[in-house]
């Protein structure tokens, strides 16, 4: 019997250790390989983890030799109202100009496009706004396909199982619904939560759900989308404006002409204003500096420690190996981890977003009294 | 920084992709999902009201019970103790009519006999006057021949008769 027992717990970390195997035996080949093609560049570590956060214009999947796999991207781009539209295998990878237009590396990690003279030299003056489908942007478009069919089959669901127990896909959503509706939404808000419920939970779910695809450390996951200061932009500004859209009188007379404040606070120099002005801004934009700082953090994190054993393994191949199995280690604890926060910065972004709509509709009814009863 | 600065074209896709996303999912994802979500609340909020109000009801329909068996079980002591009385009365009446039945037959027997008495003194009396008759018949028979013996003892009787 306890031999039993030993046998099943080793059959349950089964995965994991052939996942920590297959990582000990790719690593010294990709790492060989690196060497082996180009021994003059040494491993930079720091433009390789920044070049896997930030955008890029073409999805690079993995390096064979001096072969680059790597998904062509629609370049869009708009300039002097004229829509350019090609695909980004036009650059050979920063290589070639197309239509006067050229890719580069700014700073040596982000893709940038360029208006490029007859010469080749880059047209400063020249404006162009770029609307490209860049890698994010295509695992954006994938995320709501993603999310379209898992809840609009939820939907489909509900609808063909009447109000029994949940079936199909109603089943991951269900929890996490009626979570985020009775845990966040509904005790932030207060009783008129249910106009705000389409936006927030479109908001926790996408949030959720691009976070874990994030974690996903290989095609079509790997994206750090959820930590891409554009997109917390996004999400914070639509709480911005809904909340202010939906503040009511109470809200705007706390921000204008605060209660219980020493009039010389508002007059003549209107500092008490100013103040709550600045925090009606500085809410959204912390919001989209913490779910951006937490995701990017992660990725940066795990990254580096995969640089780790490419790092060691310059110096030698033994201490690459040796240091793998560390490294792994940390890997998947940092996964874990991430795995943590990619729901907690889900809840944390609804919640205070739940709340900050929350005050802006909050009623006073014993304030209101009076104010009528001074009329 | 390049890491910190916003692009235009990822927040025009953003912007869109997002609104796209609310919109269907406001429609055909969230409404359906929470509609029925809302209805199943309902039927459950409302099979438990129904499941309480058929509790307070059986809770009523037992004290019903309990006060309906109470009130049989009063109403059978009462016919009891009622019945227990009558059968006492009746009881008490004959007892009491047969008492009475008694004494009349008694006084009726004590007159009856006192009857009998005073007709046997009657026939004694007679009896004995007759005897007394006799007797003075024998004796005016026997002592006639004196005349003043005779006389005192007529007297002599007369009186012992009147002292009866």
């Amino acid at each position: 019997m306890r031999i039993y027992n030993y046998l099943t717990r080793i059959y349950k970390v089964l995965p994991f250790s052939l996942f920590i195997f297959i990582f000990l035996f790719l690593v010294p080949n990709l790492h060989a390989n690196e060497n082996d093609v180009d021994a003059e560049k040494k491993f930079d570590a720091g433009t390789t983890i920044m070049e896997h956060v930030v955008d890029a214009h073409e999805w690079h999947i993995l390096t064979i030799g001096d072969k680059h796999v790597s998904i062509p991207l629609p370049i869009i781009l708009l300039h002097e109202n004229k829509l350019h539209v090609f695909s980004s295998s036009r650059f050979h990878h920063g290589e070639s100009t197309y239509k006067g237009f050229a890719i580069h590396k700014k700073n040596g990690i982000k893709d940038e496009i360029i208006k490029v003279d007859e010469n080749g030299e880059r047209n400063e003056n020249a404006s162009f706004v770029d609307f490209s489908i860049t890698k994010n942007v295509l695992t954006l478009f994938m995320s709501v396909i993603v999310l379209c069919w898992l809840l609009l089959s939820a939907a489909r669901s509900y609808k063909k199982n009447g109000h029994g127990s949940p079936k199909g896909a109603a089943r991951i959503v269900e929890p996490l619904l009626l979570f985020v509706r009775d845990d966040i939404i509904k005790p932030s808000i207060g009783p008129k939560y249910e106009k705000f419920l389409p936006y927030l939970l479109t908001l926790f779910f996408f949030i959720l759900f691009n976070n874990l695809f994030g974690l996903i450390p290989f095609f079509p996951g790997g994206a750090n989308l959820t930590g891409n200061i554009s997109v917390t932009f996004v999400l914070a500004f639509f709480t911005l404006i809904i909340t202010n859209v939906s503040g009511n009188k109470h809200y705007w007379k706390h921000v204008f002409n605060t209660p219980g404040v020493p009039w010389w606070l508002k007059f003549p120099l209107p500092l008490m204003p100013i103040v709550e002005l600045v925090g009606l801004i500085t809410k959204p934009v912390v919001l989209m500096i913490r779910l951006f700082a937490n995701i990017t953090a992660g990725h940066i994190i795990t990254l580096g420690f995969i640089s780790l054993i490419f790092i060691l393994g310059e110096i030698s191949v033994a201490v690459g190996y040796g240091v793998s199995v560390a490294s792994i280690i940390f890997y998947i604890f940092m996964g874990l981890l991430e795995l943590l926060v990619a729901f907690i910065q889900a809840y944390v972004f609804t919640l205070l977003s739940s709340i900050y709509i929350g005050m802006a509709v909050e009623e006073h009814p014993e304030e209101e009294n009076s104010i009528t009863e001074i009329h | 920084m390049d890491l910190v600065l916003p692009d235009v074209g990822l927040i025009f896709w953003m912007t869109l992709a997002f609104l796209i996303l609310v919109f269907i999912l406001g429609k055909f994802g969230w409404k359906p999902i929470l509609g029925m979500l809302k209805k199943r609340e309902d039927t459950i909020a409302e099979a438990l009201n129904e499941a309480n109000k058929t509790r307070e009801e059986m809770k009523l329909l037992k004290a019903d019970n309990e006060l309906l068996l109470k009130q049989a079980k009063e109403e059978r002591d009462s016919i009891l103790s009622e019945a227990r009385k009558i059968s006492q009365k009746m009881y008490d009446e004959a007892k009491e009519k047969a008492n009475q039945e008694a004494d009349n037959i008694i006084q009726s027997a004590k007159e009856a006999i006192q009857f009998e008495k005073m007709k046997a003194m009657v026939d004694i009396k007679n009896t004995i006057a007759e005897l007394s008759v006799d007797v003075a018949e024998k004796v005016i028979i026997q002592e006639l021949k004196d005349k003043q013996t005779q006389t005192t003892y007529v007297n002599r009787l007369l009186e012992d008769i009147k002292l009866n």
